[in-house]
């Protein structure tokens, strides 16, 4: 068979699989009694081997295979999980990853056998359960199908009806109808068995009622089960009729349908609907507590995802870019519109109002259409954050120091453009938590903290931007050092360094190869330090900020722009020269009169409602030419970065704007202060000031 | 063996000639390989960009792109530019980036032999306009420039 057309599909879900066997291990390793858990992994094992022996991956097939044997044996009470154990298992999924990503780069799961692992894996079978050979060989004949019978033992006594569906039976009975329970099998080959699934039901639509199916439709249509299925219809026509629809759909082998004759007594208990509510409901709770309030990143998708019913598409990131530039060339030519309606207004000032309505209307859609290209452009941010729980646990032992991820906000949703860059900063936040951040246990213990030192992170939205924050409850920065250390490179002098505010000393870390780890380490201290992060969540449109006290801790705070391609900003006139600020960093506009402004150290500020906001001449620091007018009141726009505020002079306001950022290319030097260009709707350019680097 | 090569280059040359658009700036016509050329636009407001190298005048938008305008005349150490009628942008792509360079008239296209063209040493001299210049050619009896349009573009003074 060409399986080809079948390989994207085939990565996505291996990825998916792989993370939820991540996920689970990690579970496992904390609650080795954990049947859910032992399930869910079993279920991945499984699934993964079924899907890479459908596309001809050998080493992979076998390799979960073995993985399968061994829960299989888990599950059923012959084995203990243990930490050896864990250890063995996580080597198998990044030797899973491996195989993975080598299909990935060139379609093909590469020469490793993995040998080790597998007679790893397979000792556990046989040293500890100690099987006798054809047992074993019993287990690997049988585990392929270990889901089915457990499914079959229900419908064995016939499938079970809830009250409601007994007494449609019963019903439809009293009416002289025909009542069949249908059992389904699809051809083991099937790839799409949902697809399947649901060509059988759609066929049946006019012939029959379904009113039950085991597993649910909800299941069915997740592909949440093994090549069967089961359904109880209602229907005018004979069995034959109803079964030779089904058999009609492509790569079903069979349909046997059996005749319901008697109706049921009123009050039967419904053990199959009791048994599917067991395995729909309680698990997510219970795996929410499992899942220390950190890696509940992907909750239970073992066969597929929870995704409930939500209907995709998975769509090329290029398609989307392109509908994104359609949006923004339609968004310059609504300010185009726009313009040109105003100066045809100052002309004749009796023109037509419907023009003006027809515009606005304009405007609302062209907004309305910008913000649903947003949406689907964002993800949540668990996709790029959902292996670090992993890498933390690689790092516990690693760096032999105990210490625990807490993740919240996994849910927050960015830009796709931005998440895909922004799993190395916050990694290389973590790994600097852990390696430098946390003390040794002595220290630790001396410190009177918890043996277990923390690392966190946060994410959440704040106004027109995404907060990250990455923290730990270790050590903290020590400035004096950092101080000491940037005068013996030569970075700053000694006068410079007492001259330097705590806060100054700590943005010394984001000079470029500046690292305080004492030791050199295998996790950090290679020289590639903060200052790469910083560039790169510059380069993202955001900033980076560090909050420290010494021996309490320190957090990275990482503020990314919520979209990247169109914002809201606030248009402003400097001279003859336009000017855009993001209302994201915008807090409140202000009239100032002059004899308000007051001098500190010699710099101007003003006292705005209890707080000292220091003011930053737009003119002087973009060289506008010319002089400004003379006035009694100053227009002051006051920006917030974190939790400084700062004023900016403008010389009068020009109004809110919807516009398109573009860059201004790589060889024209461009000043920080200068984030981007736009388009304006005559056609000009204005520069976008990024305020957060005159705060 | 020198002679043996030059002979080979001039072999070589003989059969490839290069077109180049011929344009003034100041009192000297220059020459810019019209492969790199992506477009050539009648002067329009530039839009100004605080605290950017000097040569760079600033930003125009093309057709929805926003591109950077070099003054040729910074660049190589001469008087700054005044805007004519005439004054035209030429509009260049260089190692994926597009830039604009103000001229202060074109005049015609230009079909040169390498043997009508005399490569020049670049570091002969402090000149800064010689460091851009990568040939000079003859064409009806008069001296072009030839614009050495990738280190004008990249190079950074």
């Amino acid at each position: 068979m060409d399986v080809s057309q079948y390989l994207e599909i085939f990565i996505d879900e291996s990825n998916e699989h792989l993370q939820s066997l991540s996920d689970q291990l990690m579970v496992l390793e904390k609650e080795p009694d954990n049947s859910d858990t032992i399930n869910e992994i079993f279920r991945a094992a499984h699934s993964l081997k079924g899907m890479a022996g459908t596309m001809g991956y050998k080493r992979m097939q076998n390799l979960t295979h073995d993985m399968e044997n061994v829960f299989s044996e888990v599950r059923s009470g012959n084995i203990k999980v243990n930490s050896e154990m864990c250890d063995v298992l996580f080597q198998c999924l990044d030797a899973l990853e491996n195989y993975v990503s080598n299909i990935q780069a060139n379609q093909d799961e590469g020469t490793e056998d993995n040998e080790p692992i597998i007679k790893a894996l397979n000792s556990f079978i046989n040293g500890q359960a100690a099987p006798s050979p054809d047992k074993q060989e019993a287990v690997k004949e049988t585990s392929s199908t270990t889901d089915v019978p457990e499914k079959t033992s229900v419908a064995e006594n016939d499938i079970s009806l809830a009250d409601f569906e007994k007494n449609a039976v019963n019903e439809a009975l009293k009416k002289g109808l025909n009542v069949y329970k249908l059992d389904v099998t699809i051809d083991e080959n099937c790839i799409l068995k949902a697809a399947r699934a649901f060509l059988v039901f759609k066929n049946l639509e006019g012939h029959c009622d379904v009113i039950k199916t085991d597993p649910s439709t909800q299941d069915i249509e997740d592909e949440k089960f093994e090549f069967e299925f089961k359904m109880v219809v209602i229907s005018e026509e004979s069995v034959k009729a109803i079964t030779d629809i089904i058999k009609n759909v492509s790569e079903i082998k069979d349909a046997v349908g059996v005749a319901i004759t008697t109706p049921f007594a009123e009050e039967a208990e419904s053990k199959a609907e009791v048994k599917d509510d067991d395995k729909g409901q309680e698990k997510k709770p219970e795996e929410k507590k499992a899942v220390p309030a950190a890696q509940q990143s992907k909750k239970a998708p073992a066969t597929g995802g929870t995704k409930a019913v939500s209907h995709t598409v998975r769509v090329d990131i290029d398609k989307l870019d392109v509908l994104m530039n359609l949006v923004s060339e339609l968004i310059i030519a609504k300010n185009g519109l726009v313009s040109a309606s105003v100066t045809a207004d100052g002309e004749t000032s009796t023109n037509n109002q419907n023009f003006t309505e027809q515009i606005e209307y304009l405007e609302r859609v062209t907004t309305n259409l910008h913000e649903s290209v947003m949406k689907v452009r964002m993800m949540p941010l668990e996709g790029a954050i959902s292996k670090f729980p992993r890498m933390i646990r690689d790092l516990n032992k690693k760096l032999n120091k105990k210490m625990e991820l807490y993740i919240t906000g996994e849910e927050t949703e960015l830009d796709r453009t931005v998440l895909d860059e922004i799993g190395d900063p916050i990694m290389h936040l973590l790994r600097n938590s852990a390696d430098h951040g946390l003390e040794s246990a002595e220290v630790r213990a001396e410190r009177g903290k918890p043996e277990v030192g923390s690392i966190f992170l946060n994410a959440f939205q704040e106004g027109n931007n995404v907060v990250i924050e990455v923290g730990d409850d270790g050590n903290g920065i020590d400035v004096e050092k950092v101080k000491a250390k940037a005068v013996e490179k030569g970075a700053i002098t000694q006068e410079q360094a007492d001259a330097m505010s705590e806060k100054e000393a700590v943005d010394l870390l984001f000079r470029p190869s500046f690292s305080t780890a004492e030791k050199i380490t295998d996790v950090s201290g290679r020289g590639v330090g903060l200052d790469v992060v910083k560039s790169k969540i510059e380069a993202l449109g955001g900033d980076v900020e560090v909050k420290t006290t010494y021996g309490e801790g320190s957090t990275f705070s990482i503020r990314l722009p919520l979209t990247l391609a169109i914002i809201q900003a606030l248009m402003v006139k400097l001279g003859d020269e336009k000017y855009a600020i993001s209302l994201g960093t915008i807090e409140t506009i202000e009239d100032v009169p002059i004899s308000e402004i007051k001098y500190v150290h010699a710099k101007e500020v003003i006292h705005l409602r209890g707080s000292v906001i220091p003011l930053v001449r737009l003119r002087e620091v973009l060289d506008v030419p010319g002089e400004p007018e003379q006035s009694e009141t100053e227009v002051v726009v006051i920006v917030r970065k974190g939790d400084r505020l700062a004023g900016l002079v403008v010389d009068s306001l020009i109004g809110q704007m919807e516009i398109v950022i573009k860059s201004l290319g790589k060889y024209i030097n461009i000043n920080r202060m200068i984030s981007g260009a736009t388009i304006l709707g005559d056609g000009s350019v204005a520069l976008i000031i990024d305020a957060n680097t005159l705060v | 063996m020198e002679n043996m090569n030059a002979i080979e280059d001039k072999k070589q040359a003989a059969s490839t000639t290069v077109q180049y658009i011929v344009v003034a700036i100041g009192n000297e016509q220059y020459g810019i390989n019209i492969k790199y050329i992506d477009n050539i636009v009648r002067k329009q407001h530039i839009t100004r960009v605080p605290k950017t190298q000097s040569y760079y005048k600033g930003v125009i938008n093309l057709r929805g792109e926003i591109i950077p305008v070099m003054s040729v005349r910074l660049k190589l150490g001469l008087e700054d530019d005044v805007f004519t009628d005439k004054t035209r942008y030429i509009i260049v792509k260089v190692e994926g980036a597009t830039i604009g360079i103000i001229v202060d008239q074109v005049r015609e296209v230009v079909t040169l032999d390498e043997e009508d063209t005399e490569k020049t040493t670049k570091t002969s001299n402090g000149d800064a306009a010689a460091n851009y210049i990568s040939a000079i050619g003859k064409h009806n009896g008069e001296l072009i420039s030839l614009l050495d349009i990738v280190s004008l573009v990249v190079e950074n003074n």
